[in-house]
């Protein structure tokens, strides 16, 4: 007769942080690595450029948005899987 | 009488769609990432898609807080009326309250009232509502004010036009997410009511899981729901408790989804409002030099804390009156009552209209350009 399942709170503190914080810090440093590059420089303060035009800039930023990608799928795929239970169970 | 049980079920669900629209687009309207119009559609198709996602969250309703055996179709009929009066009340003074709360303080308010306390699963309630509902938004300012931060940090070189715009469509997709996961969590919540009433009818036996009929009308009320906008709440929401920027926006919407589907999918059927609100406060305190309305957010804990006990007396009054007439007539007179409620609750609102044109007005002063034109448009 247990109030709190520690296990299940833990989990969700550290998947929390994980998927709330880590995937938006990963979407941040893809759109610095994304803006690196000679047009950057050129543009000003307040320009919108986000695009850097640096190659390996590119390269690593496009690595960053499909890690988040793949886990949003993840995530949805796994609230599908919880949500509907093998029948044969 | 089964089928009135529904349709106050049905309202109630449209309720909670329109009560809770802001969780989910209230920081993507307040930053001009989405046009209000367009984040309430885009909301509305991601909950009904949401709410074919997952059944989890309608087994613990349905089964979980109440004895079932002890469910008549009044203690529902009762217990929808107490949560729909707290809904509009609290939507009226832009509140962003729990609809789930209102909905288990109602129904449990009436199965009080019909059954006396041992009908009550107390244990099942503290540890699977009460508890989760004190800790979700603790988490949510946790990982919100971590997620800020971490943004602040690592986009500080990047130039402020090129930053916001990069996280305006960050916005979308984490704002995508968060309806998605409404969806499968407050869509549930009806489905699991609507199953309750038909075991109590004697329509499914007692272990049953909601037919398909079931999962569409609710789907449906509650995208629809949240298509009509509580711009009430989004205002409180978006404008009122924390002055926000994209990446806050961005931070805040993901700490949201990733707290709720993670607390879905361990069967808490808990309050995405709490979480959404929790986020927003959290992401003020991840960026220094953020001004929080504590008194905006005073204003909603306490609003919080009321609304188990307050739907359960509605619930409990509502239950009286239904069985002193006794039959549908009792469930009939509820529900005129209510209809009257609700008739003049929206009468007031009339009077000092939040809309779409002017949701993101008056608090800070500052009024969007692009609003004009959306008047146009629509």
């Amino acid at each position: 007769m247990s109030f709190i399942n520690l296990s299940a709170l833990w989990k969700i503190v550290v998947f929390g942080l994980l998927a709330g914080a880590g995937l938006p810090a990963l979407f941040a440093a893809g759109m610095l690595s994304l803006s690196r590059g000679p047009k950057a420089r050129t543009a000003g303060a307040d320009s919108e450029v986000v695009v850097g035009g640096s190659l390996a800039g590119t390269i690593i930023a496009a690595v960053c948005f499909l890690v988040v990608l793949a886990a949003i799928g993840w995530g949805i795929y796994e609230v599908y899987r919880i949500g509907h239970p093998a029948p044969a169970k | 009488m089964l089928g009135l049980v529904v349709i106050t079920a049905l309202a109630f669900d449209f309720t909670n769609g329109f009560h809770d629209t802001g969780n989910a687009m209230a920081t993507t309207i307040a930053t001009g990432a989405l046009r209000p119009r367009i984040a309430v559609a885009l909301s509305g198709v991601l909950n009904l898609v949401g709410a074919f996602l997952s059944l989890a969250v309608a087994a613990t309703i349905a089964s979980g807080l109440v004895d079932t055996k002890l469910v008549t179709l009044t203690v529902v009929a009762a217990g929808l009326t107490g949560a729909i009066v707290w809904n509009l009340l609290t939507w009226f003074f832009g509140i962003p309250s729990s609809s789930s709360q209102a909905l288990i303080g109602g129904v449990i308010g009436a199965m009080l009232a019909a059954a006396g306390g041992h009908a009550v699963q107390w244990h099942s309630l503290v540890a699977k509502v009460i508890l989760p509902a004190v800790l979700a938004p603790v988490i949510a300012v946790l990982v919100a004010a971590t997620g800020t931060w971490l943004l602040y940090r690592i986009s500080r070189g990047l130039p402020a036009g090129g930053r916001n715009h990069g996280f305006r469509i960050g916005q979308i997709g984490s704002a995508s997410m968060v309806s998605l996961a409404h969806g499968t969590n407050d869509a549930q919540k009806t489905m699991g009511v609507i199953t309750l009433a038909l075991i109590a009818n004697g329509t499914l036996p007692a272990d049953a899981t909601a037919p398909f009929w079931v999962i569409l009308t609710c789907a449906l009320a509650i995208s629809l729901g949240t298509y009509v906008g509580g711009w009430r709440v989004i205002r409180t929401l978006g404008k009122g408790l924390v002055k926000i920027e994209p990446p806050q926006g961005m931070a805040a919407q993901s700490s949201s989804a990733a707290v709720i589907l993670l607390s879905a999918s361990f069967g808490y059927a808990l309050s995405t409002t709490h979480v959404a609100t929790g986020s927003i406060v959290g992401t003020g305190l991840g960026k220094k030099g953020t001004d929080i309305r504590w008194n905006v957010a005073g204003r909603t804990v306490s609003a919080w804390v009321l609304t188990l006990p307050a739907a359960g007396i509605v619930g409990a009054a509502a239950y009286g009156l239904a069985s002193a007439i006794g039959g549908s007539a009792g469930v009939i007179a509820d529900l005129l009552i209510l209809v009257a409620v609700s008739a003049v609750i929206y009468a007031r609102s009339r009077a000092s209209k939040v809309n779409h044109a002017n949701v993101n007005d008056e608090w800070t002063g500052l009024v969007t350009p692009a609003e004009p034109q959306l008047k146009a448009a629509a």
